[in-house]
């Protein structure tokens, strides 16, 4: 059994201007101790699934539907007290920014032994014992010091760590970390990558990592899973998607990596704007930007149908395998060349 | 630490001295001869020469004005009111508590009203409550205290005889008519409602703002992702946030009250320095105004330096250099 089965996740956020779905039925599956990458556009839906994973939406304007199956309990409709019990313990969450997901307030401390004694039944001095040890080893120099610093006297890459110690303090099952390097410089993102790769050999956690940058799907993921306006466009194991991309838009996502081989005035971009959840365009969401666009992607949704001969690997477009086959082998042409 | 203080105590020399100077020119801007109120209507020229030369009047102000300073830093002295030769100090002295009681009984009260009011506005945003709250906000920062003073001293006071309508009495010392903390709380009840909800209205918007700033931080969903409970998200991570720039207001507007709270010892006629102030001012009696500047200045100098340190010491954030 799946350590987390998510089967059709809606989440509907109403507004004044009329419901926004942010998550239109997503469906992924993770197992223990895997990573699974979430990639898409800002705006994708991709941190909503998980913050509704969490049950952290704002309760008043949300409606949620679907099911995510957590160990056996569907986390949407449990008990809010019996959520709390899990959040923080067998699921903990990594945000984006780091510095300002920490309580500018409270020492670095206080906020990991509250994250401790609010699972575990310890003494204080035991829950900073465990403290202690997780800002080692999350590579907090000099940690027995730094222990009693208030979050302002840490850096942003240092913060993050002090994130993830506080995330992995009572070593969860599942950890969900959303954009966990983006706030960060790119020589404190690589550290940041290898060392969740690194603990997650040591503490066996299963990782949801949600990401716009390919490159750390590379890096960290298993399976990928690539939002577009709310719903999946393709899911697959990463070697897959890198090696036959089935949809338009990840060769887009694909095409659009930086290069410094070629001579290019300007970097390749997906053309035109992610559309708007309130009113989202008929057929295929992707359509109105697809360069491939034919007849049917304006009015018929293409079903998430699995791909020609993987079973793992789905995808919703209409387009006909062997012209899949042939423009996806021309981005990778041109993504090969940097890798080269 | 030393440094800071030592900047501080600078800075409060010069700002004393500025309000004082500034109230000893003003004095001597108004047409007026206090020597002439002195020496009553039957008095000939030579009489009000001598009470100006008694009362020191006719010197110049810088002269005055260095009298009084020498007065004041060798011999703690505020020295004698022109129009009843009463000690300034004793005047001071006796009129400090009740305007004490007035403003820090007036800023728990208004605390009172405005932390929980604001607290569950801003948790119950757009509810009946809130926009409940919202109406007595506007009508507490528009309506004048006089006004509201005089509206609450005729139906509480006047047709539902549930207070009294004026009158002070003492906290300890019954030497008065009455006495003792009930009796003075008593008395006091309609000057703090009075006097706390201009205040109250605006912190009340304040904290609300405050809290519902503070719920949507990226901390407190770590603190829910945590699995903490609500109560404790509340207490421990939104209140503690949202509440630390309401202690720098309180300091703050505690010293401004004062100027407030000559209002309201007005209204309720309390013997109190606003009321002292008035008096020194109608009777051109510039010992008993400056007394009462004297004894301003220094007690917002005091109460603002006490709130900086205070703030330093709740907020990690703020280092005192």
């Amino acid at each position: 059994m799946a350590l987390l089965e998510v089967r059709d996740l809606k989440t509907h956020f109403r507004t004044d201007d009329g419901i926004v779905k942010a998550v239109d039925g997503v469906s992924f599956s993770i197992e223990k101790g895997e990573t699974l990458g979430i990639v898409g556009e800002s705006g994708s839906g991709k941190s909503v699934t998980c913050l509704t994973i969490m049950g952290l939406n704002p309760k008043r304007n949300t409606i949620s539907s679907g099911e995510a199956i957590f160990k056996g309990e569907n986390l949407l409709t449990m008990s809010s007290s019996r959520l709390r019990d899990i959040r923080g313990d067998d699921i903990a969450m990594i945000f984006q920014d780091p510095m300002t997901s920490l309580n500018p307030v409270h020492r670095i401390g206080a906020q990991l032994v509250e994250a401790i004694q609010l699972h575990r039944d310890v003494t204080k001095k035991q829950a900073r014992a465990r403290a202690l040890e997780l800002l080692k080893a999350v590579g907090i120099p000099r940690a027995e010091r730094r222990i009693d610093d208030y979050p302002h006297q840490f850096s942003g890459g240092m913060r993050q760590r002090v994130m993830i110690a506080m995330a992995l303090v009572n070593d969860p099952d599942l950890l969900i970390a959303d954009e966990p390097t983006t706030a960060l410089d790119v020589t404190t993102q690589a550290q940041i990558l290898t060392l969740m790769t690194d603990l997650q050999k040591d503490f066996g956690s299963a990782i949801i990592v949600i990401t716009h940058d390919l490159g750390v799907i590379a890096e960290i993921a298993d399976d990928v899973v690539v939002m577009y306006a709310a719903k999946i466009a393709e899911r697959a194991p990463v070697a897959n998607l890198f090696k036959r991309p089935h949809h338009p838009y990840t060769w887009g996502l694909l095409g659009s990596l930086p290069r410094l081989d070629a001579d290019v005035e300007r970097l390749v971009q997906i053309r035109g704007q992610p559309p708007s959840l309130l009113h989202p365009p008929r057929g295929c969401r992707f359509h109105p930007r697809c360069p491939y666009v034919m007849g049917v992607c304006k009015t018929v949704e293409p079903e998430l149908l699995p791909a020609a001969d993987e079973r793992d690997h789905v995808q919703a477009c209409h387009l006909d395998v062997e012209t899949k086959d042939r423009e996806a082998a021309k981005v990778l042409a041109g993504t090969m060349a940097e890798a080269s | 630490m030393l440094r800071y203080l030592a900047r501080r105590f600078i800075w409060a020399v010069v700002l004393f001295i500025a309000v004082t100077l500034v109230a000893y020119v003003l004095f001597f801007l108004i047409p007026n001869d206090p020597a002439r109120l002195v020496a009553g209507k039957a008095a000939t020229d030579a009489d009000v020469k001598r009470a100006a030369h008694f009362l020191g009047t006719d010197r110049p102000f810088y002269v005055q004005y260095a009298k009084f300073l020498d007065r004041l830093i060798i011999h703690q002295n505020l020295g004698f009111s022109f129009t009843n030769r009463q000690s300034v100090n004793s005047i001071v002295g006796n009129a400090a508590p009740v305007t004490a009681s007035l403003v820090f009984g007036g800023a728990i009260f208004w605390m009172l009203l405005a932390l929980p009011i604001g607290i569950l506005s801003a948790l119950r945003p757009r509810s009946l409550l809130d926009r409940a709250s919202m109406t007595f906000v506007l009508i507490g920062i528009s309506a004048h205290p006089i006004w509201i003073g005089l509206i609450f001293a005729y139906f509480f006071g006047f047709k539902l005889h549930w207070t009294p309508i004026t009158g002070y009495c003492d906290f300890i010392n019954p030497s008065t008519e009455c006495g003792g903390p009930v009796q003075w709380a008593y008395h006091l009840v309609l000057p703090w409602a009075t006097f706390a909800i201009l205040f109250a209205a605006l912190y009340v918007r304040m904290i609300r703002a405050n809290v519902l700033d503070t719920m949507n931080e990226d901390y407190v969903r770590t603190a829910r992702a945590k699995g903490a409970p609500e109560r404790l998200v509340l207490r421990s991570h939104i209140l503690r946030n949202a509440l630390l720039p309401v202690v720098t207001m309180l300091g703050m507007d505690i010293s401004l009250a004062l100027g407030g709270a000559v209002f309201t010892e007005t209204v309720y006629s309390l013997p109190g320095l606003g009321k002292a102030a008035i008096f020194g001012l109608n009777n051109n009696d510039i010992p008993t105004v400056e007394g009462v500047i004297v004894f301003a200045t220094l007690a917002i100098i005091v109460f603002n330096l006490v709130v900086d340190l205070l703030y330093a010491w709740i907020d990690p954030r703020i280092r005192l250099a």
